[in-house]
């Protein structure tokens, strides 16, 4: 009786160990199949892109409509386009996220801040593209160009930019605050001396992944700043320009010579992750080092 | 002295203030603005021809300004994208949460977030070049650019999203759950599936709908992936053409304040709305059932 007993209890221990080892083993295959995506798509963009880089490739402008040549305006456009968004986005969202962390009570104003913030996150990248051909092209009377490209893709990146920031204000040790308050400073005299250049590191690394974020979005600046092609490069804010993500999607769908121009558009989009996964790289490291070093 | 510091301290609180509440500002002009630009598409259309005509032929003479198949197609790549998406974010956030060792999550999060971090054009087009003619081939189907690659896409540019959200949700649950579960010897994996899943209910539908939200919304996928075809799908690799697609397809050759244009304003309105209604949900479920320690079970 009591033999059997214990067979059965060590039979359903054995099969509830068993189901876990077998569910763990598809939660582990899950989360393979994602890095696996990942790198299959950085694979192939460097199996059929690392030839066509080379030094004419990102020195020189496209020619013989843009069947051969380089990117240099691209790349260009999309440096200037992610800068001016993040001049645009990184004081606002620094602001903001001061007022959330340092000031803000909860209640009503919280909440709808944050609400605010939340949808602001949630709006597709066309719908701020429409909206920037509505707003700075149209009615502001801006045109298609730089200025109104690096607001529309600014006001798409602020909720990140004080996501991390509010992130970053919040690891800051209130002892850092009673401190200062106690030494005699005002509330805005410990923000600026004690726990801004404290939470700086941190702050700067969100705006590494904003910045990435504007260099890769394309539908944001099809309407507003990107145009199809331009043999010159730009020379003030107001000058239309070309960008890297623009023209991946133009040579591979619209382009005279979809098929001829394939190696163009591989090496484009290497240059393109190159940045972008470079600067999220950047930001990762240095952040798991400020991490450790807390 | 004292006065004066006082007044500045009072003055830059309220400066910061109006700095808090840009993020709301530029909600509402972008409402505003969708409105103004796409109301006047009514003056031509009633609303019911507008959202449920079957015929999107905004180019033809005389144009038909249906989106209802732009509607379809938008929800059925959310829908199939989701189906993919939810399960592989959920089990990778519980893999990343509960399951994984230090050292493997160190290198495995950062994998995540560089997946997120991908430029969606550039998803576009590897979906367009490379597994476009696998689809083709491997179903022999007449184009691999159709509603399954597209939703197939989607679902790698809405794990992210899912999977970071749902493991912050997983790691707040309060380690006396589980370890009251392990205590009555049930097993890591009964704890997780029986305590620790139940007990972040709530914000993995908050990740599910944000990571839908993030699919309904993806423009560049859709428009590169989806095949382009304004019909209601009768299979799921007829290809399609969804709401974001058509506005950036499209916009370039509208004329400018035309009835083309209004209506592809119009679209982005309804667009604007679906998305605004998801994070709503997603709001409310955040806020209702927030879990404040262990108690609130």
């Amino acid at each position: 009786m009591s033999q059997s007993t214990i067979s059965l209890t060590q039979h359903t221990v054995g099969r509830r160990k068993y189901s876990q080892v077998a569910m763990f083993v598809l939660f582990r295959i899950a989360a393979i199949i994602n890095a696996l995506a990942l790198f299959i798509v950085i694979f192939f963009l460097i199996k059929n892109g690392w030839q066509a880089i080379n030094w004419t490739f990102l020195t020189q402008s496209p020619i013989d409509s843009m069947t051969k040549g380089g990117i240099l305006p691209c790349i260009i456009g999309t440096v200037y386009l992610s800068v001016g968004a993040m001049i645009v986005a990184f004081p606002l969202g620094i602001a903001s996220a001061i007022y959330l962390n340092e000031y803000a009570k909860q209640g009503i104003a919280l909440r709808t801040i944050r609400f605010g913030i939340n949808n602001l996150a949630g709006v597709p990248s066309v719908v701020f593209g429409l909206f920037g051909l509505a707003l700075f092209v149209t009615w502001m009377k801006l045109g298609v160009s730089i200025l109104s490209g690096s607001l529309t893709l600014g006001f798409l990146t602020l909720p990140v930019i004080i996501g991390t920031a509010e992130e970053a204000l919040r690891a800051v040790p209130d002892t850092y605050r009673e401190a200062s308050l106690g030494l005699g400073a005002t509330k805005w005299q410990t923000i600026y001396r004690v726990v801004l250049p404290a939470a700086l590191p941190s702050i700067l690394t969100g705006g590494i992944l904003a910045l990435s974020r504007a260099a890769g979005e394309t539908a944001a600046i099809m309407f507003t700043a990107a145009v199809f092609y331009t043999t010159r490069l730009p020379s003030s804010i107001l000058d239309q320009v070309m960008a890297l993500p623009y023209h991946i999607y133009v040579l591979a769908t619209a382009g005279t010579e979809i098929e001829q121009t394939r190696h163009l558009q591989y090496g484009t989009a290497l240059v393109l992750i190159t940045l972008v996964l470079g600067m999220n790289l950047i930001a990762i490291i240095y952040r798991s080092k400020l991490r450790r070093n807390r | 002295m004292e006065d004066r510091r006082q007044l500045k301290d009072t003055l830059i609180r309220y400066i910061f203030f109006l700095f808090a509440f840009v993020s709301i500002a530029i909600l509402c002009m972008i409402l505003f603005f969708l409105v103004r630009e796409g109301v006047p598409i009514f003056e031509k259309v009633s609303v019911k021809d507008f959202f449920l005509g079957k015929y999107w032929y905004p180019t033809s003479d005389p144009p038909d300004f249906g989106i209802f198949p732009l509607i379809i197609a938008s929800l059925l790549v959310t829908l199939c994208s989701a189906s993919v998406a939810i399960p592989l974010g959920i089990m990778t956030a519980i893999y990343l949460a509960e399951i994984a060792s230090t050292r493997v999550k160190e290198i495995a999060k950062p994998l995540v977030e560089l997946l997120a971090s991908l430029p969606s054009v550039v998803i576009g087009f590897f979906g367009m070049v490379i597994v476009a003619p696998f689809l083709q081939d491997a179903f022999d189907i007449p184009t691999g650019l159709n509603l399954f690659n597209a939703s197939l896409m989607l679902a790698f540019m809405s794990v992210p999203t899912i999977c970071t959200i749902s493991e912050d949700a997983i790691t707040s649950v309060p380690i006396e759950l589980k370890e009251a579960s392990l205590a009555l010897g049930a097993t890591h994996w009964e704890s997780i599936v029986r305590v620790v899943i139940p007990a972040s209910l709530s914000g993995l539908s908050t990740a599910v709908i944000l990571g839908m939200s993030r699919a309904i919304g993806e423009t560049m996928v859709v428009l590169m992936v989806a095949g382009g075809a304004a019909m209601l799908p009768s299979s799921i690799f007829d290809p399609v053409r969804p709401m974001p697609a058509s506005i950036a397809a499209e916009m370039g050759e509208a004329p400018f304040r035309g009835d083309h244009y209004y209506a592809l304003f119009a679209t982005g309105m309804v667009l604007f709305i679906f998305t605004l209604f998801f994070n709503f949900i997603a709001d409310y479920i955040s806020n209702k059932h927030r879990q404040v320690g262990a108690a609130t079970l």
